[in-house]
């Protein structure tokens, strides 16, 4: 049974046991507009919290995805190399970037809900 | 109309069903009037053939160590008629200044003189070896020497850096030589402060010189917030990077006190010269105390955009800077002129941070920029930026009543507006501008300066007459008219004159294309 | 004066309907203090075209142009022959006249040219990618270095001896900036040891073939020394000419090729403008600097084209940006691919012969004469001679004679002591047997 956070970045992290899916949210793509291009962590790599661990573009636009918690990358979405628009179709489906090991579940835990995320979201 | 990739239609019987070709039906060529569509290069030639006549050598014993090419490299050979139409034709779908208006606000098209080109090309400058010996080069460099004189007797600045090649590369070595001027005091500043509605190569040459970039607020009125300014300076500063007249189109009428504060903070100011052309002959950019400015030859002093280059961008250096100036160094003796190339010899004082680029300079567009400042003269350089000025208070003037303009004027030598007028309209800032394009125009900037929702930023420039400048006008009025009488047709998927329709820019990211290949 | 349109009249006009007294109420904003009288510059007014061309023309005639006398100046600029086609077409208003092509619709003509230059460009390299060009072959060399830094996330460029100068140079300048060089000693005419230089720590190893004393480098066997570091293999060709006959730089194993373009299209222009050529491989085409073009549909599927990738550009990225490359050299590139598409496959690889048949010649005549040695063994239309008298005061003595013969090392290098007597010479096709014999003569006289 997975848990779904959200950040003020608009990422969604989704935890299942201590391995954490991360994407960028609909109304993030919705920001953007078409992905073109995602920078994909290597596996293996580890970031802090906050840190820069992805790159979005659109045509017109660059964003960094930001690390919501700190972890191990244990998976890659390669498949958006050959199809970026994944993106913009299924974000928090086939959309996703990375999947990291935790290093600290309460950072998890701290992150916002679904329900808090679209208030935020709509009040931004 | 089904459409092959050459812009032909894929049915050679599509067009014959029409009595008479129509300004939207098809033609039997895929060509219409004087629009002709044009393969690649690549798709028009075929092996054996050459637009040059050169004999074939036979080298016996070559002297190449083994690394003869093995194989073909894959160009096409085409005739010289068949290559000067190509690019008759390919030329023939670019809009271009000599064509028509271009008010590409902060671009400076303005009209580019041909006696320009034609002393750029005489032998002595066109055809002059970049290291011959100074016995060969003495007019050469003793044009560079009057270009310096003119430029820092414009600027009041007493010293110019005269390598950079582009209005960035000036940026580039105006922050080398800041960053050299604080490591000569011994200091450590790594903060560049750049205004948040500088134009992007601002911060991008701040962050490729090593520093990091903190923006300043701007204030309602589209200038520098000077308390932020002021917040924000400190010991761990460098430098302050102002463009002036800004991106807005507006001068920061509060730049001497600016200059003031970054001074008392132990930094330097940069001025972005971009806008210097709203200014030339009137203000000397050293009396606002700027400490560097480079100076876009291309824009200012109209040496030709050249569809995106060359350019050139020397820097005007204040006393303070003046010793950190890049090699090579132009000086004069008792045996003439010459250039000095490296750190031993320079002269007392000197202290370059290193080179810009192997040789001194963009040559071509000195020869060129020198004979526009001889042409106009100092009334001349003068007036031409009053009536650029002129010309975008006047544009500003006859437009704010059905556009909206976000700031008061007087504006400098260009008009922002932004788009709160076509609040509701369900057209773009995007879809106005094309639709100038089946108008006949150029498009004006949009979308910068960033600060602006919207903006739409009109440089008409010195070189339009009134009856030009009336004419865009009155198109753009009724234009604007068009959108509040909610015909947004005609804006929806403009341009539909232009030789293409709108492009897709995504699948162009997505799968990038970037090199023509063989199928 | 002739190039300003508007009329004592038309500026009453204008200022009436903007409501302004006079145009100086425009400059309101401008502190007063800081507002000079015509009157306050220190410089002449206004002159007719006679009279500039007159002032220009003087000063042009005290130079003395390639064309004009034998000529062998090379060293990272080359007297080519451009045919009179590509100066006419460049000159087309369309061309001249327009600006960076962001409108894409009114501008596939700057377009479809910057693609056709990307792919001449990558089949001259041997490369997958090139961009749209960069300001000249130094600064193309600097933006490699950096995208090597880049990509290795390696501080380290290796510099090899038999590179120009002037490259080196321009090279440290912005590559210490974020990262260290380090230049490798050669003895002119040998290959360095870059071997034993190469680390953990290295990004890339810069080397240029053929290298400023013209000698051609083994590519291919630094390329695999260079690969099992871990590092990138950049090359530099100054004289792309030489691509017609060698093989390219990319067969051999270069991670990212860069050159001076100048030798098409181009004239020598006393150091610019000229135009960068910069190519790579596919997979580094996000962290390639400048202005990419690249290939799409439009609206009713026609094939057009469109600037492309730009979120690696200052405009976007501000200071993430790749580089603060904003204008590439379009007007350069554009007469780099006129002149190629008239050369073609046949022309170029025949002029790139030519090329090394005059050099052949040349260095064979120079050879005999008493007090020169040939420095360089291979070499494409460029080579180094050692003289028995140092070159620079030679090269004046022969240039009062009439004959540009070549650059002399210590040029590039004043202060180095070993190169004093190094005289860098090249032949092109300009170069007729008369020029040879006349240069041959007169050294024969002077040492």
């Amino acid at each position: 049974m997975s848990e779904t956070r959200y950040t003020d970045q608009h990422e969604w992290i989704s935890l299942e046991g201590d391995e954490a899916t991360v994407g960028i949210t609909r109304f993030a793509t919705e920001q953007l507009g078409d992905v073109v291009f995602v920078d994909v962590p290597e596996v293996g790599k580890s970031f802090a919290k906050g840190a820069e661990a992805a790159v979005v573009e659109s045509v017109k636009a660059a964003s960094e995805v930001y690390a919501p918690v700190a972890g191990t990358v244990t998976a890659g979405n390669y498949a958006l190399g050959d199809d970026p628009s994944l993106v913009n179709a299924d974000p928090e489906g086939a959309g996703w970037f990375f999947k990291l090991r935790l290093a600290n579940k309460a950072e998890f835990e701290a992150l916002m809900t679904k329900e808090q995320y679209q208030e935020f979201a709509t009040g931004h | 109309m089904a459409t092959n990739n050459q812009g032909r239609p894929s049915q050679p019987g599509a067009a014959q069903a029409l009595d008479l070709p129509t300004i939207s039906g098809a033609t039997i060529s895929g060509d219409r009037g004087l629009d002709h569509e044009e393969p690649l290069l690549f798709e028009l030639g075929r092996a054996g053939q050459c637009g040059v006549d050169l004999p074939d050598v036979t080298i016996s014993d070559d002297r190449l160590g083994g690394q003869r090419r093995k194989g073909p490299i894959g160009l096409p050979g085409l005739s010289e008629p068949e290559i000067v139409r190509h690019y008759v034709r390919l030329s023939r779908m670019n809009y271009a200044i000599d064509a028509g208006l271009y008010p590409l606000g902060s671009c400076t098209m303005k009209h580019n003189p041909r006696l320009n080109e034609k002393l750029a090309r005489l032998p002595g400058f066109g055809d002059l070896h970049p290291l011959a010996p100074a016995s060969a080069s003495q007019g050469a460099l003793a044009l560079i020497s009057e270009l310096m004189s003119w430029l820092t007797t414009l600027t009041g600045m007493p010293a110019v850096a005269m390598s950079p090649k582009a209005g960035a590369h000036g940026e580039l070595c105006g922050l080398l030589a800041i960053r050299a001027a604080v490591a000569a005091r011994g200091e450590l500043r790594h903060r560049v402060l750049v205004p948040e509605s500088a134009h992007g190569t601002n911060p991008a040459t701040a962050a490729f010189a090593g520093f990091t970039v903190d923006e300043v607020k701007a204030t309602p009125e589209g200038r520098v917030d000077l308390a932020d300014l002021k917040a924000k300076l400190g010991p761990d500063v460098a430098a302050f990077m102002l463009t002036n007249p800004n991106t807005c189109g507006l001068f920061e009428g509060e730049v001497i006190a600016m200059a003031e504060l970054v001074h008392e903070a132990g930094a330097y100011f940069y001025c972005d010269g971009a806008n210097y052309n709203a200014i030339a002959g009137r203000v000397r950019p050293g009396d606002l105390g700027i400490d560097a400015m480079h100076i876009n030859l291309h824009k200012t002093f109209s040496t030709p955009h050249g569809g995106g280059g060359p350019g050139a961008g020397p820097v005007v250096l204040s006393a303070r800077l003046a010793a950190f100036a890049p090699l090579p160094l132009l000086v004069h003796d008792e045996n003439g002129f010459r250039l000095v190339e490296e750190l031993e010899g320079v002269p007392a004082g000197a202290k370059p941070f290193g080179r810009m680029s192997a040789f001194h300079g963009q040559m071509g567009m000195f020869v060129r920029a020198l004979a526009y400042m001889l042409s106009h003269g100092r009334d001349g350089i003068r007036q031409a930026s009053e009536d650029a000025v002129l010309s975008a208070n006047y544009v500003l003037a006859s437009l704010k009543d059905v556009m909206s303009a976000p700031f008061e004027g007087p504006c400098m030598h260009e008009a922002l507006f932004d788009d709160t007028w076509l609040a509701g309209s369900g057209v773009t800032t995007l879809d106005f501008a094309k639709a100038m394009i089946d108008e006949g125009y150029h498009p004006m900037t949009m979308y910068f300066p960033l600060v602006v929702h919207g903006a739409m930023l009109i440089e008409p420039t010195e070189s339009e007459s009134k009856e030009s400048v009336d004419n865009f006008i009155h198109v753009l009025r009724v234009m604007a008219e068009e959108v509040k009488a909610g015909k947004k047709d005609r804006f929806e998927g403009a341009p539909r004159l232009a030789p293409r329709r709108r492009l897709d820019e995504t699948a162009a990211s997505r799968k990038p294309v970037l090199k023509w290949k063989a199928e | 004066m002739r190039y300003l349109p508007l009329s004592p009249a038309d500026r009453g006009a204008m200022l009436a309907k903007i409501g302004a007294p006079d145009v100086d109420a425009l400059f309101a904003d401008v502190p007063l203090s800081a507002q000079r009288p015509v009157t306050g510059f220190d410089l002449p007014d206004h002159q007719g075209e006679l009279e500039v061309e007159r002032a220009l023309a003087r000063l042009a005639d005290r130079n003395v142009a390639a064309g004009s006398v034998p000529s062998f100046c090379g060293a990272g600029a080359y007297k080519h022959y451009v045919p009179a086609a590509v100066d006419h077409l460049i000159q087309r208003s369309e061309f001249l006249t327009s600006y960076t092509p962001y409108q894409p619709e009114i501008s596939q003509g700057t377009l479809q040219v910057l693609f056709e230059f990307q792919t001449q460009v990558a089949m001259l390299t041997g490369m997958e990618v090139a961009n749209a060009s960069l300001y000249d072959g130094s600064t193309a060399t600097a933006e490699a270095v950096l995208m090597a830094q880049r990509i290795t996330k390696r501080p380290k460029a290796i510099l090899s001896g038999g590179l120009h100068l002037h490259y080196v140079e321009t090279v440290e300048t912005v590559a210490n900036l974020h990262g260290v060089t380090k230049r490798a000693l050669v003895t002119p005419g040998t290959e360095e040891d870059l071997d034993s230089l190469i680390d953990e720590q290295t990004a890339c190893v810069v080397v240029q073939s053929p290298d400023v004393f013209g000698l051609l480098r083994n590519i291919k066997r630094l390329a695999e020394v260079v690969h099992t570091k871990g590092a990138l293999l950049i090359v530099v060709v100054t004289e792309v000419v030489s691509l017609g006959l060698l093989e390219s730089p990319g067969a051999q194993g270069a991670d990212i090729v860069v050159a001076e373009g100048q030798s098409l299209g181009n004239g020598l222009n006393f150091g610019g403008p000229y135009v960068g050529l910069f190519a790579t491989r596919e997979k580094y085409v996000r962290q390639m600097p400048g202005r990419l073009c690249g290939q799409t549909v439009d609206s009713l599927g026609r094939r057009g084209f469109v600037l492309t990738l730009s979120t690696r550009e200052q405009h976007i990225r501000r200071d993430k940006a790749t580089s603060n490359i904003c204008t590439n050299s379009g007007l350069c590139a554009l007469a780099f691919t006129i002149h190629l598409s008239l050369l073609g496959e046949e022309g170029f690889t025949r002029l790139a012969a030519l090329n090394h048949a005059k050099a052949v010649t040349l260095a064979n005549r120079l050879a005999a004469v008493k007090g020169v040695s040939l420095v360089t063994s291979s070499f494409f239309n460029e080579f180094t001679i050692r003289l028995s008298k140092p070159a620079a005061d030679v090269v004046e003595t022969l240039a009062a004679k009439g004959i540009l013969g070549g650059v002399p090392a210590s040029r590039l290098s004043p202060s180095d002591r070993d190169l004093r007597d190094l005289l860098i010479v090249a032949a092109t096709e300009t170069n007729t047997d008369e020029d040879i014999e006349a240069f041959a003569a007169a050294l024969e006289e002077v040492l």
